[in-house]
Formats: C-alpha cells, structure tokens, sequence
C-alpha cells in the first residue's frame, strides 16, 4: 500500500536526485570541454543555463553569464530551486518526510551526502577543484542508488522513484542534445573539427562517450550520436532506455492504462526519429516535441495516482 | 577523571555521593575514572557528528520560520540500579491503571464523583473533558494506552512523580536514537556492563494498536498520525512509523466514507483503516466534532470512532486525567479504584480550587511552584524563589481570578547527574520520562528519556528551552 501522497513525494525525490547528479555530470565535461577549446571558437557558460533552463531566472539575478556567476547559479545559489545544492535538499526533505518507505541507511547516506555538499559548495567554484567536487557528487548520488537497489523493498514506492528518475533523465538528455546540437548546427562549415568535438562532448555529457565506442565502434558523427542517444535500447542513459524503464515499472503498478499510453507515444516518437536528417536540421523542434510527450506522462502520472482521489471514476481516455 | 573533586552542591547526585561512585554503580564509575576529560570531549564529539549524520533532530519556531536543529545530548548516560527501577516500573503500571479506571469512570457512572473521593466542579470546569466521549466503551476499557510520565528525584533521593502525560507524550524516538548513539560512542561499555536493552518498545507498541483493530482476525492497517512537518515531534512519527513499518498519515491522507470507516488514500484508491496512533491534540482531530477550523484532521473521525468502525490510541478524551489538577488526585484514586496504596509518590500538591489549601498557596508564594493545569513544555510556570515581588503580585492574581487552573508545588531539589558542560564534567539536573503502554498487558521501557538542563543551575529540561538530553541505563550490579 502506497499513499498518494507519498508516491508524489518519493517520485520527486528521484527526480531531484537525478537532477543533481545529471547536472555534475554537465558542469564536470563542460569544464573539460571549456579547456580543450580556442578562444576563437566562441565557447561560453551560457549552454548550462539552457541545458538546465533556467536562463530567464538567471538572467534576474546576474548582470551576465561569466564562468563565476553560473558556477554559483548551478551549484548553492538559493535562490535556485535547481541549484545541486538545493536540488539535493529537496531530495533530503522528501526523503525525510517519507521516511518510513526507506531504509535507514539510506536516509543517513543522503542525509550526509546533502550536508556535505552544502558544506563544501566553494569548493566547486574554482576551477582547480571543481571537477574534483562534480565527480565526488556523481558518485555519492550512484552510491545511494546502489544503497537503494540494495537495500530496499523493490515496492510501489520504489517503483516511483525510479520513474521519477527516468523521467527526469529522459527530459535532462532531450536538453542536452537541443542545446548542444542548436550550438554545433550552427557552427557546421570552417570549423569542423570542432563540431566532431562537440558531437563528443555532446556523448562525455552524458557520460556516453566510452559506451557508444563500444556500440558503434565507428568515428563520431552526429547521426550516430543521436541514434545512440535517442535510441540505443542498452544504454542507460538514452532516452529510448528510460522510457523503457517507466513503462515497465508502470506495468508493476495498477491503473497504469493512461500512463502507459502516454509512455507509449513519447516512445514511438523516439523509434520514428530519422536521426540522419535531425542531425543536419528539424532537431530543434523535434525535441520540442519529444519534451511535449515526456510532459505528458509526467502529467498523467499526477491524474492518475498523486491526487488521492478513490480510482477515477471516468477512466482517462487512452489516446495521446 | 577523578570524583573526589565532583560535588554536587548538596543536591542529591544520581552517580556520586561524597565523591565515590554509588553502590551498583562501580563499575561504570571505575571506567570513566580511566577516561581523561580530554577523552570524553572526542567521545562527546563524535556523539555530535554520530547525531548529524543519522539526521536525529527536533523542530523550534524561531523567528517566524521552523527551524530543524540536531538534538542536543550529553554522552554521559544516566544510571539507574535494575532493582529501584523494577520498583518504580511497578509504581508506574499501578499509576496507569488507576488513570484508565478513572477516564473510563468519568465517561461512565462517574461513581468516583459520587462517592465524593474527586470533586464534581473539577470535572464540569476541566478543560480536556470530552462531553461528546460520554458513553463510550473503547476496547478492553483502554483509554490511555500510551502514556509518558515525568519523574524526579528530590534531595531525599526518592522518585517522585511529576505529571502523566496521557495526550500525545513524546520523546520515546530520542530515548531509542539516544541508545544507538551511546553505543556508537562507548561500545566496550555495552560489552563489559549488564545494560538492559529498550529497543524493543517499536514491537511492543505495534502490537499494543494491532491489539485493538475492529476488525478482529485480519491484518489490520495500523497509521500514525501526524499533524506534519512542520510540528515539533514530527521527527519522532517518522521514525515511530519506520520502526512499526506502518503509514506515517497526515489528516488529508485520511478520509471517512459514508459507511463511518476511514480510510487512506492511496495510489490504488481507498484503503480501510482499522487503528489510528494519532499525534494530533483531541482539539484538532476531527473538524465535525471539534475545532472547525482544523485543518489537520479528518472530518468525521470521531463519528467513525464512535461506530466502533476505528480505534484510536490515545482515545479522543483521554487527556481528561493529564491535568496538573487532576493529578492532584492519583493517589486518591489509585485507592479508590485499587484498594492499594500508591507505590510511586506524588510531589505534595496544593490544589488551588480548595479554599484552604488556596490560602496556604497564597501565604507561601515564594517558597513555591506554581503551574497552570493545562500547560505543556514547560511554559507559564511560576517560580517563587526567582520571582520579583511584581510577579509575585501578579501570580496571586491569576490564582484568585481563576483558582481551578492553578496548582502550587514545593521548589523541588531536582537530582543532578555528571555532565560534560564547558569542557569538564559538572553535576547538572535531571529528570526521567519513561513510557508505559496499556492494552491487553502493560509494559515499561527500561528506564526511559533523561532531560538534563545543560546550563549550570538551571531546572528546565525542555529541548525547546535550553535543555538535553541523555541515555539512561538501568544496571544489573547483582549480575
């Protein structure tokens, strides 16, 4: 027995988990990226703003987006609700208000993992010891979700946490492939090289660049790329992978109809996409709508077990 | 550590008398003796760090904003002989049996007023008296199946009770953390001492409330209910309904249907609720019945309770007999409904509703406490040996304005108990909260949760005010 309100509860809780860690991932390989680049090749801060989107709210608390300002923005600033700082807080107090569903460790491991984040937020700031801090946080994030695979009762409450997981990590891939390739379509033409970089970095985000070698054992380029981050059934990072993985927690779970559905047709949009042509145009609003899709199950998910109503009266209609 | 130099100014000290360890306490005192001071501050720091790491906090309203602070606690732990405890453990069941008789009286027969042993007005003017619980028979004739009462030991070393707390009595999650922490902190003791475990009171409780499900036969669905996050103790219902592996509700989780059951919402839709351990004050359980602008409850909760289709534990009405007041009365009633005297003593109380007794009150002010009937946490009470002769002043008039909300006690001589404050060890007061539960059988925790006021002189234990805690054990010398 799983109550509405806790199911919303933990499935934020693996949302603003995935949040924090798929951010560190970012920040971590955009620094890296950040060194690798000329000056000329007009490299800015400004991607992770869009990648995370919170570009408007930036916006109405720094004058412009120097390395410094969006460091502090993306790591402690409380005054963002998707700061790692804060993501991770939220994640604390979720988990703290839904105690009972968890396993004590691993209250006490997110418990630590939160304060000293918090503690230690300066030290992701300057460039020396940042990479170092994203990688410490990455892998305390994988050490609560070992904890948890673990350690805990694989029951509905777990069930949500992992959609809540896959759904925030199948909208955080769509991002970072829009942003990224919005930025290496543009660039097409005298700087090649670097756009193969960037399809690259594009991969290291996503910390996919060692598993797509192993898959597609070809040079990088940018249908490829998506093929594999798009649609790749083994990778556990694609977006094909994630919505897998919702659908079949969804099946564990009772009147999964309308969210399944709505699962579905994220997915089939996903296995239509013609990778060859959406690396040279139409990627743009084709992630467009692909977010669309994902916003809907997320949706669905609320009609149909967060508001605690008895069973719906009126089933939800099936079609997307 | 030496003891020779520890002195406790007089006050009966619960490990020390003139500078040796008391009997059945040697062996412990003889392993702090090897310790430095040096040594317990790092064990007392790694009590602080073993606290924010497990998360162990409590909630205050400061500032306008809730604020979760890390409980505070002192790592030397609190010891009692297993021998006075078995006494006392016995005084306390006898106590609560007596207090379930009386509840269950008053909203009967109240053959205790007739008989002229409690008075009629207290009664009519009591202000946790339940007129719409008249009537009713809650399983096995419990009322108060979960009780919290405070103990002190005043300067003749006996253990005197202070109050009942038969409402929602918390503390019981600290007295449990407080454990697992002191076991971090010093485990060679737990080896080497009979230490008497308590960390089975999450079973015990358990199967107290499964013990009054309605629905006899079936696994009954057990909730704690909280008022929320943002409550004091909310700390201590997430961790209670952990340990039970029961759902921690809060009212809107909660919903009566028209056939007067409850039930939780869930994500597969309604679930029957057959026992509710509610953490929520009588006022604020149930809109219909009570405060209408509670938002915390659940509207027709005590319809439902009242059908018989819900046990609730403590019933709704209980706090009835947690009353400053009405404790006046324990050990009156205790031979009324017993036939027995009081093992455990009550602080000499005078009941200001009495004229005689109100003038004696009034002519001793300064050498009194004075505390109103249904305060909790320490607040509203008078001191009269630190009082000003204003507050003196206005005391008296409160008490005259409405005598039945007073009650006066002597200025107890609180025990104190070795301490680590400023670096070294210092003897500082302490009380003792153990929990009694009631059902089909009764049970104590070993000891319980000792309150310590961490300033120097000062005899309020409340988290909220300045105070801490400690781990309390009860030691078998004979083993």
């Amino acid at each position: 027995m799983l109550l509405s309100r806790v199911a919303e509860t933990v499935y934020w809780a693996g949302r603003y988990l995935e949040r924090a860690e798929a951010t560190a991932r970012i920040v971590k390989v955009h620094t890296e990226q950040f060194l690798d680049l000329p000056k000329e090749a007009g490299s800015t801060w400004a991607p992770l703003l869009a990648i995370t989107g919170s570009r408007d709210q930036f916006d109405d608390l720094y004058p412009e987006p120097t390395e410094e300002h969006v460091l502090s923005f993306l790591v402690a600033d409380p005054d963002n609700r998707s700061a790692m700082v804060a993501a991770l807080g939220q994640a604390r107090e979720n988990v703290r208000t839904t105690r009972p569903v968890f396993p004590r460790e691993a209250w006490e491991h997110l418990n630590a993992l939160y304060l000293r984040a918090a503690e230690t937020c300066d030290d992701a700031i300057p460039r020396r010891r940042r990479v170092a801090w994203m990688d410490a946080l990455v892998a305390d994030c994988q050490r609560l979700t070992g904890l948890l695979v673990g350690c805990m009762n694989q029951d509905d409450a777990y069930l949500f946490l992992r959609i809540g997981r896959h759904v925030e990590r199948a909208d955080m891939t769509t991002r970072v492939l829009d942003v990224h390739a919005g930025t290496l379509l543009a660039q097409r033409g005298d700087l090649d090289t670097y756009a193969d970089m960037g399809w690259m970095n594009v991969l290291k985000s996503l910390s996919a660049y060692q598993m797509y070698r192993r898959r597609v054992q070809a040079r990088v380029k940018g249908s490829e790329v998506l093929r594999f981050l798009l649609q790749d059934a083994q990778f556990p990072r694609s977006v094909e992978h994630s919505l897998t993985r919702i659908s079949v927690s969804l099946l564990e779970l009772t009147n999964h109809d309308a969210p399944m559905a709505r699962c579905a047709a994220a997915q089939q949009l996903v296995e239509e996409a013609k990778v060859r042509a959406l690396a040279f145009e139409g990627l743009h609003d084709y992630v467009d709508e692909l977010q669309v899709r994902i916003g809907a199950v997320h949706d669905s998910l609320g009609a149909t077990y967060f508001q605690g109503a008895a069973p719906a009266a009126e089933p939800v209609l099936a079609s997307a | 550590m030496d003891f020779a130099r520890y002195d406790s100014h007089g006050f009966f000290d619960e490990l020390i008398a003139d500078g040796r360890p008391r009997p059945g306490f040697a062996g412990f005192a003889e392993f702090l003796e090897g310790l430095t001071v040096e040594d317990l501050r790092n064990r007392q720091e790694s009590a602080e760090i073993a606290i924010r790491a497990m998360g162990i906090t409590f909630t205050v309203y400061e500032d306008g904003a809730n604020i979760d602070r890390a409980w505070p606690f002192d790592v030397l732990p609190r010891v009692i002989t297993a021998q006075e405890w078995s006494r006392t453990a016995a005084g306390l069941e006898q106590r609560l049996v007596a207090l379930n008789a009386f509840i269950a009286d008053v909203y009967g027969d109240q053959k205790i007023v007739h008989d002229g042993v409690f008075p009629a007005e207290l009664l009519a003017r009591s202000r946790n008296f339940r007129p719409e619980c008249v009537g009713i028979e809650p399983p096995l004739d419990v009322w108060a199946h979960i009780c919290g009462s405070d103990l002190v030991r005043d300067a003749d070393g006996r253990f005197y009770v202070l109050e009942d707390n038969l409402r929602v009595p918390s503390g019981v999650s600290y007295m449990l953390e407080n454990r697992l922490v002191t076991k971090r902190v010093f485990p060679e003791l737990f080896r080497n001492l009979d230490i008497l475990p308590v960390d089975d009171y999450p079973h015990r409780l358990f199967d107290l409330l499964a013990s009054l499900s309605p629905r006899q036969g079936e696994r009954p669905t057990v909730v704690v209910l909280t008022p929320g996050i943002y409550n004091s103790a909310y700390f201590e219902h997430a961790f209670l309904a952990q340990q039970m592996g029961v759902e921690l509700a809060e009212g809107s989780d909660l919903v009566v249907d028209h056939d007067d059951s409850v039930y939780l919402r869930t994500i597969d839709g309604l679930h029957r609720v057959d026992v509710i351990y509610r953490r929520i004050d009588d006022l604020f359980l149930d809109p219909e019945a009570f405060n209408p602008d509670s938002v915390l409850g659940v509207p027709g909760l005590l319809r439902s309770w009242r059908a018989g289709k819900v046990a609730i534990a403590n019933a709704p009405g209980a706090g009835v007999a947690d009353d400053k007041v009405v404790y006046a009365y324990v050990p009156d009633m205790i031979r009324y409904y017993l036939g027995e005297e009081p093992k455990l003593a009550n602080v000499p109380t005078w009941v200001c509703f009495d004229d005689a007794q109100r003038s004696h009150v009034l002519a001793n002010l300064r050498d009194l406490v004075v505390k109103p009937a249904n305060e909790s946490g320490g607040y509203g009470i008078f001191v009269g040996s630190a009082a000003s002769t204003a507050e003196v002043k206005a005391c008296a008039e409160r008490i005259e304005a409405d005598p039945r909300n007073y009650v006066a006690q002597p200025i107890l001589r609180l025990s104190t108990a070795p301490t680590l404050a400023g670096g070294r060890l210092a003897p500082r007061h302490v009380d003792l909260r153990p929990f009694i539960l009631s059902g089909e059988d009764r049970y104590v925790t070993q000891g319980g949760l000792t309150r310590v006021a961490l300033r120097e002189g000062s005899l309020v234990v409340n988290s909220s005010q300045g105070g801490g805690s400690k781990d309390t054990w009860i030691l078998d010398p004979t083993v």
